[in-house]
């Protein structure tokens, strides 16, 4: 079944269009991740499917109801994990988590319960009674991340939950995810990191300019846009031209990313015979969602 | 318009809880202040001025000094505290994930603004009736008032928050707004001391009804007259809480 759905989902700020036409389907516990260079609509998207920002157009069905007439019961079955840190910097470490299980309605004692247990699980237990501004960046991180499970959601959605983590804390989450996801919870995850995209997630989607560009799952992504292995050519600066007409001449694809040249769906036959004449120093490497990504949203800067 | 709906009291406890923590930073400056304020000016200014319609001037003043302190209390939390809450901690953002909407978000806070208007007025109210100040027991209702006046002065202060880029923008707020009126609605002097255009202008102007009704209750004459500006007071209050949620509700949900 799928959890949740968008049909032709936009979103216009006046003249900008920053989601355009998005149809997403995402099923019961999988892990869906959206990933997307800096202004692609990731966050705008996100927005729209937690009930906070009201789409310009279009449809969004989660847990099978439409969103707009189901607002609130639907927020209730959502665990959101925003990007930038909005804690409650006055209540201390336990209370952000009783005061936020109190807007679902939790009675005080569960709450409390609860609150304490996903401590733990997070392994700030000892920080209970601490004010924010005693915690590090990762603590509050995982604060954040502990305070979006406070309703036992169904649903976990997150926004970079892992940007500026140490790679201890960076590994604590994504275990914490890959258990959630064995317990059942759907997640969706929009992030930078395509190594994280890699692990944590069954099916990714590729956002660019407001549309998904390429959904499936990361494995199928890179055998399609770029095969296996790639091969890097790296050359001495007055080679590079010859290097250039050497691949042009026999047809081979290549993307240039300035100091090196990759060569993608390294399978054709006549490979090795075209770049043994060339004045070339070769490097072959497992190919990875990140040239997935540079293929599909380009090397340049969007914003 | 969307209504609120009962949610709105776990915003409330929210910046009850924030409260209970942070009290002894904020006691001085709504409780002190406006004791200090009514001893300087009672007694001070008092000795020169004599008798005001009938009473002492400090008597005079312990109404218009429930009223104004309970307005400023309103309009600080609602402006500065609101405004910090939703750009610099982004909490109304966190909060309108879960199952509060905008309308109770804001119904929230200004309820709990007119909690904190409710807490100053009778906190005066116990310091004058200490000072023998007071003689009335209509003067039981001035809690109840000092809400209602907190509920308008709250709402209008967080229609301006919704309205506003920067905090720099209360600086017009507190300058142009809410300290012309708490010299022009009658606090310290009658309002027939002013030429007649004055006097109009502070008919209009929101605090002159709670001041009125303030100083009917301290006094004991209370009358049938009071009626209108009760009825100024809750017209004036659910018009701008009403246009506060509209222009809330178009500032978050972007």
């Amino acid at each position: 079944m799928a959890v949740i759905e968008t049909r032709n989902l936009t979103k216009k700020f006046k003249e900008l269009v920053a989601v355009d036409g998005v149809n997403l389907e995402i099923e019961e516990g999988e892990c869906f991740g959206l990933l997307g260079p800096n202004g692609s609509g990731k966050t705008t998207l996100i927005r729209m499917i937690t009930a906070v920002s009201p789409p310009t157009g279009g449809e969004i069905r989660v847990l099978g109801k439409d969103l707009k007439s189901h607002s609130r019961q639907t927020k209730a079955a959502l665990g959101v994990v925003p990007q930038i840190d909005n804690l409650d910097d006055d209540l201390t470490v336990l209370q952000n988590l009783t005061t936020f299980a109190r807007y679902f309605a939790i009675p005080t004692d569960e709450a409390k319960r609860r609150s304490l247990e996903i401590l733990e699980l997070f392994q700030l237990e000892e920080k209970r009674d601490s004010h924010l501004r005693e915690l590090s960046g990762g603590m509050k991180r995982r604060l954040l991340l502990a305070r979006g499970l406070i309703n036992q959601p169904r649903i976990f959605i997150l926004d970079e939950p892992t940007v500026g983590l140490d790679p201890q804390a960076k590994h604590l989450v994504w275990r914490k995810l890959f258990d959630l996801k064995s317990q059942g919870v759907t997640q969706l995850l929009c992030t930078q990191n395509m190594e994280e995209a890699a692990t944590l997630c069954d099916r990714v989607a590729i956002m660019h300019l407001g549309k998904i560009v390429s959904q499936d799952s990361p494995r199928a992504l890179i055998s399609s846009y770029v095969g296996d292995e790639v091969l890097e050519i790296a050359f001495d600066f007055e080679d590079r031209v010859k290097i250039i007409e050497g691949l042009t001449a026999s047809q081979i694809d290549f993307v240039d990313a300035g100091n090196i040249i990759q060569v993608f769906h390294t399978s054709r036959d006549d490979l090795a015979g075209v770049l043994a004449d060339l004045p070339a120093r070769l490097r072959q490497r497992t190919a990875t969602l990140e040239d997935v990504f540079f293929g599909l949203t380009g090397r340049a800067l969007i914003e | 318009m969307k209504m609120f709906t009962w949610r709105f009291v776990r915003m409330w406890q929210r910046n009850r809880d924030v409260f209970l923590r942070l009290w002894h930073a904020e006691a001085p400056g709504f409780v002190a202040e406006p004791v200090l304020v009514l001893l300087a000016m009672g007694m001070g200014l008092g000795a020169y001025v004599g008798m005001v319609e009938g009473q002492s001037y400090i008597e005079y003043i312990v109404p218009g000094i429930i009223a104004s302190y309970g307005m400023f209390s309103a309009s600080f939390e609602c402006t500065y505290g609101s405004f910090f809450r939703m750009e610099e901690r982004k909490t109304y953002d966190a909060i309108i994930a879960t199952p509060l909407n905008v309308e109770d978000v804001i119904a929230g806070e200004i309820f709990w603004g007119a909690t904190r208007a409710m807490l100053t007025g009778s906190g005066i109210l116990i310091v004058a009736t200490i000072f023998q100040l007071v003689h009335s027991p209509w003067a039981l209702l001035i809690p109840l008032l000092s809400f209602a006046g907190g509920v308008l002065f709250s709402s209008i202060a967080i229609l301006y928050t919704s309205l506003v880029p920067s905090f720099y923008s209360f600086n017009y707020y507190f300058t142009l707004f809410i300290t012309p009126m708490f010299f022009f609605s009658g606090v310290f002097f009658p309002l027939s001391n002013f030429p007649e255009i004055v006097g109009r202008i502070s008919m209009v102007i929101p605090l002159t009804p709670v001041v009125i009704i303030s100083r009917a209750l301290v006094s004991g004459k209370v009358d049938a007259g009071l009626l209108g500006a009760l009825g100024i007071v809750v017209v004036l209050a659910v018009l701008f809480f009403s246009v506060a949620l509209v222009t809330m509700r178009r500032r978050l949900t972007v």
